[in-house]
């Protein structure tokens, strides 16, 4: 499969350095997708984005026209953009609130429209400081050009939209927890049912929640068609998407790239994209699409890059990011360092996610350092399976939300692509990488 | 409660036509039938299948977040791990708890919270009463798989003066956080920290400072949260328990109370549907230490040249029959022996003494009230409201004190009515209490003008008064003209004159015929006094003196010739200062119109029943003056306390948990005491006291034990008549009876599986009452002894309606008001006056505070709370030094701002120290209110 | 007398028509900001984040007492604050250094080095991950993905990327932070967002909610209109 020619319909600004700026946005057709929107009704704009089949980018890949659609229902009190990006390895929504914010403010107060919403929050991540006073300072300038606040360019639509700082805590990025966030409140993610967004959101009302990068989508979509972006990529996962490549990359970075005509291989070796791995390793194992998933070992390498696609070979797409490790990597080590990310960013709530995520990294570091026993490793599936019940994929969950069952994702599928190498290190009391 | 009823009904037994509101659903195979709505763990606990459980209560909100209570339940997309104590049941779903599944799920939740857990059980006070440990001990592993370094934290550390916290013994079920922040409304403990750091916590150096911090210590379940007077003082399994009734106020929360080695060692909150739902305040719940105290009066003492003497029984009853004789001869009518308190004891007692007093003595001049109530007519007259009904009520106007402070559960019921229902309140009040950030309007008045203000909402052609602002008076009219309205009265300032209080109240009536009232009177069993006729001019029963002279002179032999005085005059006239000149001075409970009392009357002796009028009544120079211008002082005491130094006899009487018999509560239920303890050394129960000291009169009450007391309130006492022993044992009416008994016999509550139950909180507790005489310790010769002494005239007549007219059949109507109320005419203040405000604390220096050394130290010091712009005029803007003056006295008092006053008003707290005296010093308990000057000192 | 406060008579004051808090040390410039946030949000609580940044900026860090002024602006307790507070990775509850140097060491960062540069941080800085250099300029956290993972191993300074480091260009890094070469850049710790919101919908949620209600019927009315002419065509 070849690298497709496909249209850079978010990242299309980003070459220049002022891509962040109004003068550039409004040279390069900025808010015409919002005065196009603006002219139609809500229903058809929401119809575009439905046609479009815009997959959700947060992680959770589901459809946002039909998310908004079902909203219609009944009146949605307010529209939250994720920009808490907190995922190891996803730095995507980092370029885009970064370098072009005035796409994302286009794009929100176009979803504002289709929902017909008068309230906006966007929910950055606190550590994004430069990308924080970018938004703010191109949400001023699109307040004085009109394109946000009273009556936007003389269409009787008004929307508010304020930019909310994260303090540090991944959780947040679960929309749950976020909301809660959002509330002035500790990131604890709430029980769904009930407590969908859509029905119970922020404050209890209904609420959108949509990721940085699928709101940046929305003023191409308008301008050029719901069936222009359909006709890019293939099945469900329609349109360009970004992935954040990283690890041993010669070239680690930001791609956009079409859905599904695109391999693994080809993003991690094509010269134009990842540029192979360094040092002429050979490719050990990668993470398909953020920590949370299940890893990939080099036969699954030609795999497409389309939600399907990973889903049905047993992981998932996630939140587009893609982290390569190479033969000389520790998998113990790098799966004790994930476990370690989720004991810490564990909210604490539930009882399994709080209590097991510690015990589980104690046990991984205890392998690590030459502490481990033979029966560890059942210790270790067997605790995972008291958080995530039959090991299964996607997984089942005595939790509230999934950043439980994440830690046995990742160390289950890491243990069974490398139980010798756990053995190892059980046996001869320490690394074999050093 | 029907719906409740009808879904008790076995499970197994669902018909088709399932009722509206009703779900069926499979549990472990089997049919059930649950309420719409309801959670899982609840509609399963119900059919009889306990799912294990820590975080959820039911009385909070779930959380799910132990998730211990995990069982399967059917869904689209098949069966899947769902909390129990959040999800709730759907009609047809399947639901499985016994499941491999399910049990390893559980499994795995307990090896987690044990991992970091001390399993210090041995020296944990919930050890051997630890779901943790039932658990484990049921399903857990024989051996722990875990390592590793446990978790560490400092322990225990102190969170507030009573409890105490352990960080590793704690599972973050978030129980006791979502107590304090949405039960009590006091969220000063917290989450600190995230993940596996997660602890609960205060913020430095401001402690969990609450009223209601007990709870959280009952409903920990685990050993986390420890009450400093329980730690270590015994082990679960040692406890013996009786169910019974608090008296530390008149709210009447139902509790266990738990003892070991003749000791009481710790008070349970029950989950009573009416009255606590489990709660308790730390005052109540902690009071308990003062019943072990060693301060205790332990036997009957007479003053011999000077002195208290330790004397037999026989020889103190003998000495009091004597004294009380002198006095109603010396003064020439019965009135000569005044008879103060009583509120502190059990109906049976409450009753007797007053068979003793208005059947053999014969005076009227009886009063269980300390010049700090309101007016016995009123209180009792005017239609009750319930404290369900009051809680669930459209709008509830409040003219009282500081329901938190005063009756800090019904608080907690008001508060809860209002943050999870419907309930709007209008609090009418001289200054900001606890529930004026609940109120929907708060409304201040001037002290003595709350009629004024209660008029003007009653009547909507009415113009505001000075000060109330016209919208929200506006909105106080409208929330008043809803359908269910409750008004809750009581005492706002003890330096107002209560019949003030009590003519708003009835303005109120008048203009709202469907609003039904909640006395908001504090005694324990302060409305049990009045009820058994405690109060001059009333008999037992609700019943006015002339209106029941038949039936209870039929009964009794006779009744007081006359309506008697209330405590402030009989204070007055024990002080030999004429009662009749101060027609505009009335006392606060009881007096009507004119005061029949004749000149030369003069009471001579007192009999104070259990009650500390230097602390309590809020006049302390004419306690002083009528204390030593009575001739003969008896006082029936627990514990000595400083009115002993007044005292010519003394009697020990029993406490709570040491008699049995009933209380009643401000809404007129009755339930039942449980007897705990054996009474210390000789000290009686208070009903046995008035009956031998009759018997030493030359008389016989022929009550010889609680029951035959209760049979005879029932038979007597018209408000208390088809209240039984047998209904008052029967298992439904456990959280007592509602007197007086409506339409249906009896309504019953049905504790078990109706209200809601935590296990976790009140392991086992059931009713195990026991009712009947105790011993009579010390009573040798005694039942003879008093024949011949001399006694009154009717004596043997007594008992039973043996006198000679026609019978008397039908009993004395109830009393029914409005009434018309003598009200004492305030006159305008000039420019310089300021009124008083003296309020009340729920911790002061009363008995039920000072004997409990854990409570002793939280009574706090008062300034005194001025309006900012007063204390500008003084030059004083930000507080400071201000003398104090009234017409007899000076104090010099701190002053601090306080914006929420109205100008020209200062306010400060009854019975707690101030910088010089107390207030009691300052208030005149004959003027209507107390005025006072402020100047720079 | 007592060593504890209870609960006194006067109610807690609230933010509906209760007298304003008086705060002690958010001062100035910074409380008028705080009520400007307050203002942004339909519920004050959810301004508490905000706050904190804001108090951080004046503090560099959350003492007690400005957890106390939050609280009152935001009619909470002081352990709500705290509670809610301490969640947070970025709001401390300690005092930080002028500088807070975040040094990522997930996935991605720990393949390329991360936890080498981490350990020689250590070393040279003379703290443990965590602590605050003797001279109070510098705090080293071990920090997770801070999503600049293609500037691996990633480095923060007071929320600022400063790109991959090494050993060497992390020292330097260290002495210009020290030697106040990289302020401009750089401002000290606690300043989040140096960019105000200068606009807005200034105030007035009632206007939008009419300007909606008004606009949703002509919606309404448009589509009536357009299924009319669409059911005439099909009509015809
Ligand atoms: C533990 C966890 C972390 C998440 N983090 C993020 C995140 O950082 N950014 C994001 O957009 N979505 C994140 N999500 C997904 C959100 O819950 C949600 O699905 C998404 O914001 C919806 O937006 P979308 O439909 O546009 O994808 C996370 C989910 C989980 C369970
Ligand atoms: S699974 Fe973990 S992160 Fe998610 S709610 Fe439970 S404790 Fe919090
Ligand atoms: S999760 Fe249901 S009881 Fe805790």
């Amino acid at each position: 499969m070849a690298i497709t020619e496909a249209p850079k319909i978010i990242t299309g600004r980003i070459g220049h350095a002022d891509s962040h700026t109004l003068e550039r946005y409004l040279a390069t057709g900025g808010y015409d997708g919002l005065r196009k929107a603006l002219a139609m009704t809500p229903e058809a704009v929401v119809h575009e984005v439905d046609t479009a089949s815009l997959l959700g980018r947060g992680g959770a890949g589901f459809p946002a026209g039909r998310k908004w659609a079902m909203l219609r229902k009944s009146p949605v009190t307010y529209l939250v953009v994720n920009g808490d990006e907190s995922e190891p390895a996803t730095f995507k929504d980092h370029l885009l609130v970064e370098r072009d914010p005035h796409q994302l403010i286009e794009g929100v107060v176009i979803a504002a429209y289709a929902t017909q919403v008068s309230q906006v929050f966007i929910y950055l991540r606190g550590e994004f400081a430069l990308g924080l006073e970018r938004v703010q300072a191109a949400l001023n300038d699109a307040y004085s050009l009109g394109a946000v606040g009273s009556d936007i360019f003389g269409s009787g639509f008004s929307v508010d939209v304020v930019v909310h700082p994260g303090a540090g805590a991944y959780i947040c990025g679960e929309e749950t927890a976020l909301l809660e966030s959002l509330e002035g409140k500790r990131g604890f993610p709430r029980i769904k049912p009930p407590f969908f967004p859509a029905a119970i959101g922020l404050y209890g009302e209904p609420t959108v929640v949509n990721n940085v990068e699928t709101m940046s989508n929305l003023p191409w979509i308008v301008l050029n068609g719901g069936s222009a972006f359909a006709a890019l990529g293939e099945g469900r996962s329609t349109g360009t998407r970004l992935f954040a490549l990283a690890g041993h990359v010669n070239n680690p970075g930001v791609f956009e790239i079409e859905m599904v005509k695109t391999t693994f291989r080809d993003l991690i070796h094509a010269p134009v994209l990842g540029g192979g791995i360094p040092h002429g390793r050979e490719l050990k194992a990668f993470v398909p699409g953020g920590v949370s998933a299940p890893w990939f070992g080099p036969d699954q390498i030609d795999l497409p890059l389309g939600q399907d696609e990973v889903a049905g070979a047993g992981s998932m797409l996630g939140s587009g990011s893609v982290v390569v490790m190479d033969d000389h990597t520790c998998a113990v080590r790098a799966s004790w360092r994930i476990t370690k990310f989720f004991a810490r960013e564990s909210c604490g709530q539930c009882t399994p996610c709080r209590e097991g995520s510690g015990w589980l990294e104690k046990i991984m570091e205890r392998i690590e350092t030459g502490n481990g026993r033979e029966e560890d490793l059942d210790l270790l599936l067997d605790a995972c399976d008291n958080i995530a019940p039959g090991l299964t994929w996607p997984p089942q969950q005595t939790t509230i939300c999934v950043l439980g069952p994440s830690i046995p994702s990742s160390i289950g599928s890491a243990i069974q692509m490398f139980r010798d190498e756990f053995l190892v290190h059980i046996k001869e009391g320490g690394c074999p990488y050093g | 409660m029907d719906d409740r009823a009808t879904t008790t009904e076995p499970a197994h037994t669902v018909s088709p036509d399932v009722a509206e509101g009703q779900v069926t659903f499979t549990l472990d195979g089997r049919q059930v039938t649950a309420r719409k709505g309801e959670m899982l763990i609840a509609a399963a606990e119900r059919a009889g299948t306990f799912i294990p459980r820590f975080c959820y209560h039911p009385r909070m909100k779930s959380v799910g977040v132990c998730r211990m209570c995990l069982v399967e339940v059917s869904g689209p997309r098949g069966a899947s791990l769902q909390p129990s104590c959040f999800v709730e049941v759907t009609e047809g779903s399947e639901v499985t708890t016994d499941s491999d599944k399910v049990k390893k799920a559980q499994d795995g939740v307990l090896e987690f919270l044990l991992i970091n857990h001390p399993l210090d059980c041995p020296v944990c006070d919930k050890g051997g009463e630890c779901p943790l440990q039932d658990q484990t001990m049921a399903h857990g592993p024989g051996e722990t798989r875990f390592v590793e370094e446990k978790r560490h934290f400092e322990k225990p550390i102190p969170i507030s003066e009573l409890v105490l916290l352990d960080r590793e013994r704690c599972i973050q079920c978030s129980r006791c956080t979502r107590f304090a922040a949405e039960v009590a409304g006091e969220a000063q403990i917290d989450f600190i920290g995230r993940a596996d750091q997660l602890e609960i916590n205060i913020f430095p150096d401001l402690p969990f400072a609450s009223y209601f911090s007990g709870n959280t210590v009952q409903i920990c379940p685990v050993g986390a949260l420890t009450a400093v007077p329980y730690r270590f003082s015994a082990r679960p399994w040692d406890l013996d328990q009786v169910e019974s009734t608090c008296t530390t106020c008149s709210v009447g929360c139902r509790v266990a109370v738990q003892s070991s080695s003749n000791r009481v060692t710790r008070l349970l909150g029950i989950d009573a549907d009416p009255v606590n739902h489990g709660w308790l305040c730390d005052k109540g719940r902690f009071a308990f230490e003062s019943v072990n105290s060693e301060d205790r009066l332990t036997e009957p003492m007479v003053r011999k040249s000077g002195q208290l003497v330790t004397v037999s029984w026989h020889e103190a009853l003998d000495v009091v029959a004597d004294g009380l004789r002198a006095a109603t001869k010396k003064s020439g009518a019965p009135g000569g022996v005044g008879v103060i308190g009583g509120a502190r004891m059990t109906n049976e007692g409450a009753y007797t003494w007053a068979k003793l007093a208005k059947g053999i003595l014969g005076t009227d001049s009886v009063d269980a009230q300390l010049g700090d109530g309101l007016p016995a007519e009123v209180v009792l007259g005017l239609p009750r409201a319930t404290i369900d009904e009051a809680a669930g009520a459209d709008t509830v106007i409040v003219l009282s004190g500081d329901i938190r402070e005063e009756l800090p559960v019904l608080f907690l019921r008001l508060r809860s009515g209002i943050v999870d229902g419907d309930l709007s309140l209008v609090e009418l009040s001289p200054q900001a209490t606890a529930l004026t950030a609940h109120a929907a309007v708060s409304l201040r008045y001037l002290p003595g003008a709350a009629t004024e203000l209660a008029k003007a909402i009653a009547d909507p052609g009415a113009p505001a008064p000075a000060g109330i602002d016209p919208t929200d008076l506006a909105e106080a009219r409208r929330l008043a003209g809803a359908d269910k309205v409750v008004i809750v009265a009581g005492r706002p300032s003890l330096a107002e004159d209560g019949a003030l209080v009590a003519e708003a109240v009835q303005a109120l009536a008048r203009a709202l015929p469907n609003a039904t009232f909640l006395p908001a009177l504090r005694r324990g069993n302060v409305m049990g006094a009045l009820d058994m006729g405690l109060s001059p001019g009333l008999l037992p029963g609700r019943v006015g003196l002339e209106p029941g002279r038949q039936w209870f002179t039929q009964a009794w032999g006779k009744v007081p010739d006359e309506r008697g005085l209330g405590t402030t005059e009989i204070l007055k006239s024990a002080a030999g200062e004429g009662v009749n000149e101060g027609a505009g001075s009335t006392d606060g409970e009881g007096a009507k119109t004119d005061n029949p009392h004749r000149d030369g009357a003069r009471v001579r002796a007192l009999v104070i029943l259990g009650a500390d009028p230097l602390t309590d009544f809020p006049d302390a120079e004419m306690v002083r003056r009528g204390l030593t211008g009575a001739d003969f002082v008896v006082s029936v005491a627990s514990s000595p306390g400083p009115l002993s130094a007044h005292a010519d006899v003394v009697l020990p009487a029993a406490e709570a948990h040491e008699r049995p018999g009933t209380t009643t509560n401000i809404e007129g239920r009755i339930s039942r005491l449980g007897q705990k303890l054996v009474q210390p050394g000789q000290s009686w129960p208070d009903w046995m006291i008035a009956a031998e000291l009759a018997v030493h009169l030359g008389a016989d009450l022929h009550l010889d034990s609680t029951t035959e007391v209760w049979d005879e309130i029932e038979r007597l006492a018209p408000a208390y008549r088809g209240i039984t022993r047998s209904v008052l044992e029967t298992p439904g009416a456990t959280d007592g009876v509602v007197a007086p008994l409506t339409v249906t016999p009896v309504a019953f509550s049905r504790r078990p599986g109706s209200a809601p139950l935590d296990p976790i909180a009140v392991p086992g507790v059931e009713s195990v009452e026991q009712q009947g005489a105790p011993p009579r310790a010390g009573l040798a010769g005694a039942r003879t002894a008093g024949i011949g002494a001399g006694g009154s005239k009717g004596a043997t007549q007594m008992g039973g309606g043996t006198s000679g007219d026609a019978a008397v059949t039908t009993p004395p109507p109830q009393l029914a008001g409005p009434f018309e109320i003598s009200v004492p005419r305030v006159v305008p203040t000039d420019s310089y006056s300021m009124r008083l405000v003296a309020s009340r604390r729920l911790y002061d220096r009363g008995a039920a505070v000072d004997a409990v050394p854990v409570l002793a130290g939280l009574v706090p010091d008062s300034p005194l709370r001025v309006n900012p712009h007063d204390l500008d005029d003084l030059g004083i803007g930000t507080g400071g030094n201000v003398k104090v003056r009234t017409a007899t006295t000076s104090l010099v008092l701190v002053a601090v701002p306080d914006p929420s006053l109205p100008r020209k008003v200062v306010a400060t707290d009854f019975n707690v120290p101030l910088a010089e005296g107390t207030v009691a010093d300052l208030i005149d308990a004959t003027a209507p209110v107390t005025e006072l000057r402020l100047e720079t000192p | 007398m007592s060593s504890t406060a209870h609960p006194t008579p006067v109610a807690r004051p609230r933010s509906k028509g209760g007298p304003t808090p008086t705060l002690t040390h958010l001062r100035g410039a910074t409380a008028t900001r705080a009520r400007e946030l307050i203002a942004l949000y339909p519920e004050p609580r959810s301004a508490l984040i905000p706050l904190c940044h804001l108090a951080q900026e004046q503090e560099g860090w959350l003492s007690p007492e400005i957890m106390v002024d939050i609280a009152a602006l935001l009619d909470l307790t002081p352990a709500e604050v705290l509670g809610t507070a301490s969640f947070y990775d970025m709001l401390h509850t300690e005092p930080v250094g002028s500088h807070l140097v975040s040094v990522c060491t997930n996935i991605a960062c720990l393949l390329n080095g991360a936890m080498e540069l981490l350990e020689h941080a250590e070393s040279t800085l003379g703290v443990n991950a965590g602590g605050t250099t003797a001279d109070g300029a510098v705090t080293l956290e071990e920090a997770e993905c801070l999503a600049g993972c293609d500037g691996a191993p990633c480095v923060q300074v007071n929320h600022r990327y400063v790109g991959a480091q090494t050993a060497e260009s992390f020292d330097q890094l260290i002495a210009d932070l020290r030697s106040g070469a990289r302020a401009a850049e750089i401002p000290t710790h606690g300043t989040l967002n140096r960019v105000a919101r200068t606009t807005g919908l200034q105030a007035d949620r009632n206007q939008v909610a009419n300007e909606r209600s008004a606009m949703a019927e002509t919606q309404a009315q448009r589509a009536a209109a357009a299924k009319d002419t669409a059911a005439n065509k099909a009509g015809a």
